[in-house]
């Protein structure tokens, strides 16, 4: 142990020093903003103490509820595409990867975590350009395959839109949980796949009956971070279908609606309590997702850990 | 491994599974680079087409540079970068060099304190973070943005750094202290480099997302002189809609310094995600 941790007195200061900037920075700008923006979720516009008003308005208000539950409902789609589509494909590319035998195997990890680097606006717009009917790019593809009758304007019908879009997000970020897969099934020990090997499971019977199960800790991980992403998401939406959420606010998500409802749009105009109210929904919906997975979720799975 | 893992039909599969993931992470960012070269006439005739000597045009590219000030996002994203980027690890590295070092009442409470921003978006603070910058006068300035930047990366990049100064051997700073260094010496000069290849995983870590925000240039520092690239090519884009070759050029030149970076660094971004399992 530290020498003078123990015996000698004199005030430490430096351990104030080392702490202070970063404990300085982190509560002037994260926590009390955050606990500000909780505590005005209470009051009026006018700054009155109003209790539960606010979030009954939310819930209640027909025009303003209607946005809310459209936007909770759109952002839970988006949330369970995400782990549909994510986790099944980052599963695949980490085990394919995974093989310390498969060639060029720096060059497909490279590649895959291409589009998690490029910024929201870059993917959105890329898209939105590739699925343009006017560029007609992701049109003449699929004619070209014969598939030209499944070509659709996806990200500007109503019933395509969110779906399109939440698929663009998990090409966007597969990286991550491909990854983080990834580095779990290298850390798996030798002894125990030869263990299995030797009581001849190989294969996909080996991949489902001792990797995977190994694995979930990660994919617990994985999908946290995306809950706490998706239920947070808003530039992909905006550069991609702008502060509206089209069309006809099929995209709209909470973090969308919070931005709307903060600084206004078009004639609508910003509401501070209203858009603190919404903070505050959303900081729940987090806090209850985070909760889930470390009390109930993770103290299950560590039992398979080393 | 053993022999049923390689027989070379499966690893055919597996390359072809690679291989059309391989197209479809690189085909969007393909045809947005060669479009950009094109004549606005060749990007709707071939859109698939490489720019050849007839359809060569860097029309877009002019556009971008006559009407869009990008060299000025550019150092303004850089300058928050890295001077974001500059105080996480510093500040970061002292208050990990804190927490794993001494044994202090309250160190478990601070250091859970700190974790909280792991978890919790800083975005849920946007309403009082503009009311703060607004009340302090620092709406659009750049350094609204690293001091929101700077809390934002805290608490991932104390986590790790605090995991890799563990590490350290309690040898090496006892010999300092014997030596007579004071505590700050034995941080900035014993272990702050002994963690170095922690430090530039955590700077690729606090770099993306600083680099590609848009929610917050958005909503406190949207004036011109504060633009970042990531707004800057946005407020581009929306109001060139209708001009392919500006759009696809401005979408190129976004594209362009950040993988560059990205393949400078990609190796210390892969082995910070894998390390813990890669030893």
């Amino acid at each position: 142990m530290a020498i003078g941790a123990t015996d000698r007195k004199p005030v430490r200061w430096h351990i104030g020093v080392f702490l202070l900037p970063a404990a300085l920075v982190y509560s002037a700008i994260m926590i009390i903003p955050l606990a500000a923006t909780l505590y005005q979720a209470f009051f009026s516009k006018s700054w009155s103490f109003v209790g539960l008003q606010n979030f009954e308005t939310l819930f209640t208000d027909p025009r303003l509820s209607a946005s809310f539950w459209n936007a909770l409902r759109n952002n839970t789609w988006f949330f369970i595409i995400h782990m549909l589509v994510q986790n099944p494909i980052g599963i695949l590319l980490a085990a394919l990867l995974s093989n310390p035998r498969l060639r060029l195997r720096g060059f497909y990890r490279t590649v895959f975590f291409v589009p998690t680097i490029l910024s929201f606006v870059i993917v959105g717009f890329v898209w939105k350009l590739i699925l343009s009917p006017t560029w007609g790019v992701s049109q003449g593809m699929l004619k070209s395959a014969g598939l030209g009758w499944l070509f659709q304007p996806w990200l500007g019908k109503e019933e395509y839109a969110l779906t399109a879009l939440s698929l663009i997000s998990v090409w966007q970020f597969i990286g991550i949980p491909m990854m983080l897969i990834y580095a779990a099934l290298l850390s798996i020990p030798d002894e125990v796949i030869e263990a299995a090997e030797c009581d001849g499971i190989t294969g996909w019977s080996q991949f489902w009956k001792i990797q995977l199960p190994l694995v979930l800790p990660a994919i617990g991980i994985c999908s946290v971070l995306t809950f706490v992403g998706n239920f947070n998401a808003f530039d992909l939406v905006y550069a991609a279908q702008g502060a509206a959420a089209g069309p006809n606010y099929s995209t709209d998500l909470l973090g969308t609606l919070l931005y709307r409802t903060f600084f206004g749009y078009q004639l609508q105009l910003g509401d501070r309590a209203m858009g603190s109210t919404i903070a505050a929904v959303m900081f729940l919906i987090i806090l209850t997702g985070v909760c889930i997975y470390l009390f109930l979720v993770q103290t299950r799975l560590r039992r398979y850990q080393f | 491994m053993s022999k049923a893992t390689h027989s070379p039909a499966r690893s055919i599969a597996a390359h072809a599974v690679l291989l059309t993931y391989t197209l479809i992470a690189l085909f969007p960012v393909f045809v947005i680079v060669i479009n950009s070269f094109k004549s606005r006439k060749a990007i709707f005739s071939s859109p698939l087409g490489l720019p050849g000597p007839e359809t060569f045009s860097l029309i877009g590219y002019e556009t971008v540079m006559k009407r869009g000030d990008f060299p000025l996002y550019f150092q303004n994203s850089l300058i928050v970068t890295v001077v974001s980027l500059f105080f996480v690890l510093l500040f970061g590295a002292m208050a990990a060099f804190a927490l794993s070092e001494y044994r202090f009442k309250g160190n478990t409470l601070m250091g859970l304190y700190l974790a909280l921003g792991i978890m919790i978006p800083i975005r849920l603070g946007t309403v009082a973070i503009l009311q703060i910058m607004v009340a302090s006068g620092l709406v659009n300035t750049l350094t609204a943005l690293i001091l929101v930047y700077t809390a934002q990366a805290l608490p991932l990049s104390i986590f790790i750094l605090s995991e890799f100064m563990r590490t350290v051997s309690d040898d090496l700073k006892n010999a300092g202290r014997i030596d007579g260094l004071s505590e700050y010496k034995i941080f900035f000069t014993l272990v702050l480099p002994l963690v170095r290849p922690a430090m530039a995983t955590v700077a690729v870590f606090t770099m993306i997302p600083i680099w590609n925000d848009l929610w917050f240039p958005l909503i406190i520092a949207p004036s011109e002189a504060t633009k970042t690239v990531t707004l800057g090519a946005q407020m581009f884009i929306g109001q060139f809609q209708t001009d392919w070759n500006g759009v696809l050029s401005a979408l190129a030149l976004a594209i362009v310094p950040v993988l560059v970076l990205y393949l400078i660094f990609s190796r210390q971004l892969i082995r910070g995600i894998t390390s813990g399992a890669v030893k």
